[in-house]
């Protein structure tokens, strides 16, 4: 039973015992056993520890906004906010669209096509964030008299990205469009954005 | 760690021998915890409460961090951010919440089982006096920690708690009120206290830390206590720390977090008060002020000096609350006693067992209403303490004629098992 | 030398804990305790049992539902929910669009600004938000309540001892007060604006029976709406608002359980199995 003076480490056979090689096997089992579930039960907490970094409920909530385009004209355009970043919200001018549609997706950094930035039946709207795919700024546009550049879209004046009138990155140091967020339209005046 | 026989670190791993020629910290793990850090072979499950502590610090560190990530510091946030966005909205918020407030519970337990170890088994004792003294500081800093984690949620007993303990300084003569108000940040809790205290709250943790590397560091000097008292002699008193209590403390540390999930997810408040689900208001005192259990004998101690002498009672309460724990530093030089276990001597362990009832009696009292009954068995209960640690341990010291020790550990756990020592001698190398 | 002080300091705090204790002794022998009102008319909660109750314990959906409309009909012209968003009804069962229904629907309206003039104005709920106080503020609450401040709901089980079998007993213990306390204590008559309720503390509370008659909210499921299955529901509700995680704090819990138990059933094999060659 106990012995009272081992210089054996646990887990090994004693000499005197050659009629058992399977044992000491099956007694490492229990350590590493033993071990494993910690280990596993150390995965199981951080994931939670890691997880409450993740947006919180109340933020996934305001994650979404409602825009009433009612009485945006022809012309014009909105700033809004949309999880807590510019959103742009113009009406494009039927000369607008054609500009756009007029343009060769050769000649287009970014290329894409009005209407994959559009929704169907609602061309005019052109939805997208207001910041700059350069560096973050807010482009200038969105608001009557301001400098629109070369392309009678958007201006940044950072450093001087221009953006046409489909808001696609015509000129300047811009590597992407501005972006176009996920929306729908729930009804012909209002959108729901995200 | 000063045994000749102790295992030497020999990485077989390249990558550990890199590490260790050029910073010795493996070598220092296999010192300090490894298979080189000798410990008498004969330890009770006592011993597995320092480790449970680290555990449990460990804990409160990481939640607390996690926390602190979503908690806003304001008396006009905290409550919500707390109560409303962590248990609520956060990812798993209610859970992080719970284990913090309930870890605060299983530190504390965990660290009063081993405080009254360290009593029975006369662990403070020459030569680990220095031990005790950095774990009586690690205790206050733990106490500190706990208060003013306690009044961040910002609920009726927060406020109402941080009110009554720094009303405390103001018992201070001559500059008791400016000490008061220093503490505050104002002339009553408000932003300014909620702001340092979480600031507080969040640093103090890390100096316990710190002051836990010398505890262990101190104690690791002359190597472990055990239960006969009697100091390791030879090789067969001890065993490696690794893989022997390695193995121990993993099955202690399992039972530790079966007793503190059972809290978390099945009884989260019952350690807590209700009135701290209401938001502190300064204009509405609650019935019954009370601190958390953890400090119930304390506030007990408090609560029974009613009667002036010379100095007010509220400043003797003060006085004495203080000085129960601030005795504490004292114990190695008032118990003379070369004997260290309480095994050993019979009545020591009387008066022991004595203060341990004492002083649940004092928590009980400490808890419950401030009626007649409760506060005579309060001051009785509160002389005893006092009492035992000033007049009656020394003069046992004196007295007492202890039962003969064992000669070594190796004999302790022989006669245990039925053996003499010679037999041992006989199957020894 | 530390011994004779030590001995010192403690003669002295015995000391003065026998003054202590003397006067405390002659307090109760000279000045006894008197008989309170509240010591011998109070009355501790009565029993409750919930589907929440117990380390199992599951919401009743349909009975969230059934005190969720008590508390819209009766207890929200007063008492806020503050902590409560309405797209946490969802929790009650609710779909999305029925969320939005109710909250758009909500009779008291979320303060806001008028987009065209700055002047203070209110808005249609949306789900995001916060249930909106009836009062704009503690003064504007305090007037119209006799100078009593109705409590913020969210949390009310978890604010008071007895939870919500003490909701429940207040909700249902409104009672004339008794001729055998007058007589006892005559200066505790009721005073006006209060009503007597013996599970409150004061045993005069400054909230007007709320549950006045059977029947006064209509179920939606049909359920027979007495003063006590109303009482019982919103009781239940109010649970789902303090905790509105208990099912999954009570599962997890339940995993957590199991996985330890076998962990530490796994550590005490490797330990005996270290140890099996080593007595101790």
């Amino acid at each position: 039973m106990a012995s009272f003076d081992d210089l054996e480490p646990p887990g090994e056979p004693l000499a005197s015992h050659p009629d058992l090689p399977g044992a000491p096997r099956r007694r490492d089992f229990l350590n590493i056993a033993a071990v494993s579930f910690a280990g596993a039960g150390v995965v199981a907490i951080v994931l939670p520890l890691i997880n409450q970094m993740n947006p919180s409920a109340d933020v996934l909530a305001q994650a979404t906004t409602e825009v009433d385009l009612s009485k945006i004209e022809p012309g014009q355009g909105v700033i809004t906010s949309f999880r807590k970043q510019p959103l742009f919200v113009r009406n494009l001018t039927p000369k607008e669209i054609a500009e756009a549609d007029a343009v060769a997706l050769s000649e287009l950094r970014d290329p894409q096509t009005l209407d994959q930035r559009t929704k169907a039946g609602h061309k005019n709207w052109l939805i997208t964030l207001g910041v700059c795919t350069h560096l973050g700024c807010i482009p200038l546009g969105i608001h009557e008299g301001d400098n629109r550049g070369a392309y009678g879209g958007y201006f940044c004046p950072c450093h001087g990205s221009q953006y046409d009138t489909a808001a696609r990155i015509r000129k300047g140091p811009a590597p992407k469009n501005l972006f176009v967020p996920e929306y729908a339209f729930t009804s012909d005046t209002t959108v729901t954005v995200g | 760690m000063s045994f000749p026989w102790a295992q030497h670190y020999q990485p077989k791993q390249p990558l550990m021998k890199w590490l260790d020629e050029r910073l010795p910290l493996p070598r220092l793990v296999y010192n300090a915890v490894g298979a080189g850090y000798p410990v008498p072979r004969n330890l009770n499950y006592f011993w597995n409460f320092g480790v449970l502590a680290g555990a449990a610090l460990a804990i409160q560190i990481v939640t607390g961090i996690v926390l602190a990530m979503h908690f806003h510091s304001s008396a006009a946030g905290a409550f919500d951010s707390v109560n409303g966005t962590i248990m609520r909205d956060v990812n798993a918020g209610w859970f992080l919440r719970f284990a913090h407030a309930n870890g605060a519970s299983m530190f504390l337990g965990v660290v009063y089982v081993h405080m009254f170890r360290g009593l029975y088994y006369g662990s403070y004792k020459a030569p680990r006096e220095m031990v005790w003294l950095l774990g009586v500081v690690i205790f206050l800093l733990m106490m500190a920690t706990a208060f003013m984690g306690y009044v961040l949620p910002w609920g009726q007993m927060s406020f109402w708690g941080a009110q009554v303990i720094t009303g405390f300084f103001s018992a201070i003569p001559l500059v008791g009120e400016s000490v008061r108000v220093w503490l505050l940040g104002g002339y009553a809790p408000d932003d300014a206290t909620l702001n340092r205290f979480f600031s507080l709250h969040y640093l103090l943790p890390f100096v316990i830390a710190g002051v836990i590397i010398l505890h262990i560091w101190a104690l690791h000097i002359p190597g472990s206590n055990n239960p006969t008292g009697v100091e390791v002699k030879s090789e067969q008193d001890t065993v490696p720390f690794h893989p022997y209590y390695t193995a121990k403390d993993g099955f202690g540390v399992g039972v530790f977090l079966l007793l503190f999930t059972v809290l978390i997810f099945f009884y989260p408040d019952y350690l807590g008060h209700p009135d701290n689900y209401i938001p502190a208001n300064s204009l509405s005192t609650p019935a019954h002020i009370v601190p958390e259990w953890y400090f119930w004998p304390f506030y007990a101690i408090l609560r029974s000096f009613t009667a002036d002498f010379i100095l007010p009672a509220k400043l003797w309460g003060v006085l004495a609350m203080f000085g129960s724990i601030l005795l504490l530093f004292f114990l190695p030089w008032l118990d003379s006693s070369p004997v260290r276990s309480a095994n050993y001597r019979p009545l020591y362990r009387i008066f022991f067992w004595i203060l341990v009832v004492d002083v649940l009696a004092l928590g009980f009292v400490g808890g419950a209403e401030a009626s007649p009954g409760y506060i005579i068995l309060g001051q009785v209960t509160a002389a005893y303490y006092f009492a035992h640690f000033l007049i009656i341990i020394p003069i046992i010291a004196r007295i007492e004629r202890p039962r003969p020790l064992p000669g070594s550990i190796t004999e302790a756990v022989l006669a245990k098992h039925g053996r003499t020592s010679s037999t041992a001698t006989a199957l020894a190398n | 030398m530390v011994r004779i002080l030590a001995s010192l300091v403690g003669a002295a705090f015995v000391f003065v804990l026998g003054l202590a204790l003397f006067g405390s002794i002659k307090g109760v022998i000279t000045d006894p305790t008197v008989p309170t009102v509240e010591s011998k008319y109070h009355l501790e909660h009565k029993a409750l049992s919930l589907a929440s109750d117990g380390p199992f314990g599951k919401f009743d959906l349909e009975q969230l539902q059934r005190g969720f409309q008590v508390y819209k009909e009766v207890c929200s012209a007063c008492h806020s929910l503050h902590q409560v968003s309405f797209r946490d009804l969802s929790g009650l069962g609710y779909t999305d669009a029925e969320v939005k229904a109710i909250a758009n629907q909500w009779v008291i309206e979320q303060p806001s600004i008028n987009p065209d003039t700055g002047e203070v104005a209110t808005r249609k709920n949306i789900p995001s938000d916060h249930f909106p106080s009836p009062f704009p503020n503690e003064i504007a609450a305090r007037a119209a309540n006799n100078n009593a401040l109705p409590p913020d709901l969210s949390l009310m089980p978890k604010a008071r001892e007895g939870g919500a079998a003490y909701i429940y007993s207040i909700l249902t213990g409104y009672e004339e007060q008794p001729a055998a306390l007058l007589k006892e204590f005559p200066d505790a008559k009721t005073p006006l604006g209060l009503h007597y309720n013996p599970y409150f503390a004061t045993m005069n509370i400054a909230m007007p029976s709320p549950l006045n008659t059977d029947g006064q909210v209509t179920y939606a499921d049909g359920t027979s709406s007495t003063k006590a299955q109303m009482a019982k529901d919103v009781a239940a509700f109010l649970t789902w608002t303090a905790e509105p995680s208990l099912e999954q704090r009570h599962r997890a819990g339940l995993a957590a359980f199991m996985f330890l138990l076998i962990f530490c059933g796994l550590c005490w094999g490797a330990y005996k199995n270290v140890w099996r060659d080593k007595a101790h």
